[in-house]
């Protein structure tokens, strides 16, 4: 018996739909057909009336939960892929991000980004936008790397009463498994030492925890000792891991899929060189995807994005070997 | 006027009982021609404070819409949902909203409802289902829709939304996506469209190429409605009649109004690209003027008595306005800076 990734999330919508009945789902192609990589199969069937499809109307998906949240619902909106989240970036960032600061009413939406790359899936099915949310204030914004966090984050989200953007990544939906779904997690905000380690601290988050633990178990023999920290949550940022794993190693490479101008690569170094500039043994590296568009073809797109092959390269020229 | 200054908190139960079929035509005319009076006194006193240098930020009046405003604000109850626009001080004050609230959010006092951090027609009060506008235009229907699913979801029927918009606001995307939302849910929303002939400085002809905005509630699929937004019987009976059928199961409504703004954008714009060739023909009219000549010609109060109701409202506004003006704004030192509603996600690091 195992689970997947995306099974996991099917499952905590199932669940969080059964446990409280403010819950709905809502989005395009959610309802009987299940979604258009299935993370609401049979919902609809299951618990009639409150797994709604929508128009193609991303902005409206978004403004619809944020009235219903305000009511008290606990709406979970579906974007059936992150690129076309920037068709909702209204209500997202002026709407559901302001309505606490403004009025002390709290807006608790669950946006669900299915996000990153896959092979073949071009400029507009294939982005990573958790940096852009990040940037306003009053979003909390999930990258889950594990089937375990993808089920358990995605429950936290929903009980938490701000508004979360949820960037489950579509690379890991179907490959990545676990023999069950965890009754315990470490909360939203916390990161997670992924492996131990005592000679390089490389930061990842989401598919990129994957590439990054593949580098560690390569360099084992060699010796070296690379301590993974899924960061899991990207806003809050949890610096005091990121840093206690520093102080061990003496160096960082940071690591995301995102495009290289700002992001959460940059905001990890910044904040390790302005506040552990001493603890540093070497400048602090990161990687990130090319600054183009995310590339159609296999060859282009395997290029474009970090991969364990350049992880590992960035990482010996860190440890000097 | 049942509106008490003393009380900051919003009093919605004063406009819903007198709304009754009881109420008739003449109390229902007169009622709401107070609330007109209420708003101009209360806009000529924003644009008045604005011009002193006392408000921050700008300021955006009714100006010839108050027929249409208060009409809508009438015709809501407690429960309802009511998404204004800029324009729509009259409605809000008949759905409820103290005078208060509108000084002190228009002088960033921190005992308004936006405590400093929000102002001038950004204002609401949510639990009131009194939505506080965003300046994306077209953004808040969606909004009204997800108030009403809420209804919906627990089972609650017999209420209803409305959600302002202007001529220029119904170019947009967020629009278009939030009207065809609640015509695909059928939901109660009562969509008012105040037809002013402009958007800020941009006349029709430049915003849309349909011969009349109302031709688009066909295309929605929703039941449209004309009326004179400078006339407020027609105003009344128009929109009395949308809010019936949205409270009676008849889905959305869409109500156009054609009027003329009667005043500048903001208070910083003097409208001058207005022509006056459309300031004198019927769309021009004052609607207050019309108002109030209909309520003396019928005997409903001769002038001394609206002269009083006038002199009421501004006792009212002035009461508020020493009251806010003595309160203190927002201390930095005091703000906690914070944007989440739980304080464990909150960013710690700052640089």
């Amino acid at each position: 018996m195992s689970i997947t990734y995306l099974e996991a999330i099917r499952a905590a919508q199932a669940k969080a739909l059964a446990d409280d009945p403010r819950v709905f789902i809502y989005g395009q192609d959610v309802g009987d057909f299940g979604g258009a990589f299935k993370a609401t199969k049979h919902l609809a069937k299951e618990f009639q009336g409150r797994v709604l499809d929508s128009p193609i109307s991303e902005d409206a998906i978004v403004g619809m939960a944020i009235g219903a949240a305000m009511e008290g619902m606990r709406p979970i909106v579906e974007m059936q892929f992150a690129d076309f989240s920037s068709a909702a970036f209204t209500q997202i960032v002026n709407q559901a991000a302001t309505l606490w600061w403004r009025t002390e009413v709290p807006c608790p939406i669950t946006i669900r980004l299915p996000s990153g790359g896959t092979q073949g899936s071009g400029p507009f099915h294939s982005q990573s936008l958790e940096v852009l949310y990040a940037h306003f204030p009053g979003l909390v914004v999930m990258t889950p790397a594990t089937v375990e966090d993808a089920y358990s984050m995605l429950l936290e989200a929903v009980a938490i009463d701000d508004p979360v953007v949820f960037c489950e990544h579509k690379l890991l939906y179907y490959h990545l498994k676990a023999e069950r779904l965890p009754s315990e997690a470490l909360p939203a905000g916390k990161a997670r030492i992924a492996r131990a380690g005592r000679d390089l601290t490389i930061v990842a988050y989401s598919a990129m925890l994957h590439e990054a633990l593949a580098v560690a178990e390569e360099l084992a023999p060699l010796g070296h000792e690379v301590e993974v920290v899924d960061l899991r949550t990207v806003k809050p940022l949890d610096t005091d891991t990121v840093m206690a794993s520093v102080a061990r190693t003496g160096r960082l490479l940071c690591v995301g899929e995102s495009w290289p101008w700002g992001g959460v690569t940059a905001e990890v170094i910044a904040r390790v060189a302005s506040e552990g500039f001493g603890l540093l043994d070497a400048p602090p590296q990161r990687l990130n995807a090319k600054d183009t568009p995310v590339p159609y073809h296999p060859n282009l797109w395997a290029a474009h994005r970090p991969t364990a092959r350049t992880i590992s390269d960035a990482a010996r020229r860190l440890l000097k070997l | 006027m049942v509106q008490s200054i003393a009380t900051a908190m919003p009093s919605i139960t004063g406009s819903a009982t007198a709304a009754g079929a009881r109420e008739s035509f003449r109390e229902l005319y007169t009622r709401t021609f107070r609330w007109m009076v209420l708003a101009r006194q209360l806009d000529d006193k924003l644009a008045s404070l604005y011009r002193g240098g006392k408000i921050y930020g700008g300021v955006f009046l009714g100006r010839g819409q108050e027929a249409l405003s208060a009409a809508v604000g009438v015709h809501l109850r407690p429960g309802d949902v009511f998404a204004p626009l800029i324009r729509d001080c009259a409605g809000r004050l008949a759905f409820g909203e103290t005078v208060l609230d509108i000084i002190r959010t228009h002088l960033g006092s921190i005992r308004g409802p936006m405590r400093g951090r929000d102002g001038n027609v950004h204002r609401g009060r949510p639990r009131a289902g009194m939505l506080p506008m965003i300046s994306h235009l077209g953004a808040m229907i969606s909004v009204v829709n997800g108030a009403l699913m809420a209804r919906r979801f627990r089972g609650e029927h017999g209420h209803v939304g409305a959600a302002s918009i202007g001529d220029g606001g119904t170019s947009t995307g967020s629009f278009h996506e939030g009207f065809n939302q609640t015509a695909v849910e059928k939901l109660p929303l009562v969509l008012v469209v105040a037809d002013n002939q402009f958007a800020y400085s941009t006349p029709n002809s430049r915003q849309f190429a349909c011969r009349d905005l109302e031709d688009r509630a066909a295309g929605y699929g929703v039941t449209g409605h004309s009326a004179d937004g400078t006339d407020l019987q027609s105003c009344l009976e128009v929109l009395g009649r949308a809010f019936a059928l949205a409270r009676d199961g008849g889905g959305p409504q869409m109500v156009v109004a054609k009027l003329l703004r009667l005043c500048g954008h903001g208070e910083h714009d003097d409208g001058s690209y207005v022509e006056s060739k459309l300031k004198l023909a019927a769309t021009g009219r004052d609607c207050m003027r019309v108002a109030e000549a209909r309520v003396i010609r019928e005997g409903w109060a001769d002038a001394r008595a609206v002269d009083g109701w006038r002199a009421e409202s501004v006792k009212q506004i002035e009461d508020a306005v020493a009251t806010a003006q003595r309160e203190p704004g927002p201390d930095p030192s005091a703000e906690d800076w914070r944007a989440l509603s739980e304080r464990r996600l909150t960013e710690t690091h700052e640089s």
